[in-house]
């Protein structure tokens, strides 16, 4: 049976406390690319209690996204904007999606993004990742971004760290691209990577700072 | 001038852009501060440095 909005509230109020889970409940959160860094920090935000979400990603589910991102085969050929959609609400059915299912670029990332107080980078391809991050910092002056950079192989899950780079810039990763990595991008390194995303996505939630 | 958190000295005057690429990173793959202000892109190859610069650039790399 699936339980009601004041139950989950209450599960979640039990769990974090009433302060901590009002104050996540009330921030709105942008997902900017829902590959393996995207897909799994929505799920991991909403299961922490994060209940106003914007996800964006122009990509349809493929095979080789299984290995690490957060679909089902049963999704192949579906959009990942309305895949992770269907994942979120099937953690916490009452959170609220704005969903974009479009290529974001330096004219429409203001607006998609309006709103937000933390928008996470979790494209794959640098110049990308670059360009999202560039156009927030410049035109969105209240948005502070958190970035994924190198995540790809195994083992050296200690490497991958989070840092505060500019005033309002996080960065999470080891720093090495894909392409010089044995192995490329693999589930466990890109969740610790993940990981790492959303639990400064909470930091600054709850206490503006990592 | 600072580049990083490093004193690093220039022999002559030198772009955003030129440092940029001096310093092994790609124009279309950081981020870059100037004195704690971030710079477009489209302003790298106008803004002469000077001595009392701080520069931070940010690379980006590949995998998501």
């Amino acid at each position: 049976m699936i339980p009601s909005k004041d139950e989950i509230d209450d599960a979640l109020c039990e769990r974090h406390t009433a302060e901590v889970h009002d104050a996540i409940k009330k921030a709105r959160i942008g997902i900017a690319g829902l590959g393996g860094l995207g897909s799994n920090i929505a799920a991991m935000l909403v299961r922490a209690g994060v209940s106003d979400v914007v996800i964006a990603d122009m990509d349809t589910v493929e095979i080789s996204n299984i290995n690490r991102q957060n679909y089902s085969v049963s999704k192949i050929g579906s959009s990942k904007a309305d895949a992770t959609e269907e994942v979120l609400k099937s953690i916490n059915p009452y959170v609220s999606i704005e969903k974009h299912n479009v290529r974001l670029d330096r004219s429409n990332i203001p607006a998609v993004f309006k709103g937000c107080g933390i928008v996470c980078e979790a494209f794959d391809v640098p110049s990308e990742k670059a360009m999202l991050i560039n156009t927030i910092l410049e035109k969105c002056p209240r948005i502070k971004v958190v970035s994924g950079s190198g995540m790809a192989g195994f083992g050296r899950s200690n490497e991958i760290t989070t840092k505060k780079v500019f005033e309002r810039l996080y960065i999470c990763g080891d720093g090495i691209d894909m392409e010089d990595v044995k192995g490329g991008l693999m589930s466990p390194r890109v969740n610790i990577c993940a990981g790492h995303m959303a639990n400064t996505v909470l930091s600054l939630i709850l206490k503006g700072d990592i | 001038m600072r580049v990083n958190g490093k004193d690093v000295g220039t022999a002559s005057p030198i772009t955003l852009k030129d440092l940029i690429l001096n310093s092994g990173f790609r124009e279309d793959r950081v981020a870059v501060e100037l004195n704690g202000k971030i710079i477009p892109r489209s302003e790298y190859a106008n803004v002469l440095l000077k001595d009392i610069d701080c520069v931070e650039i940010v690379g980006f790399v590949g995998g998501g």
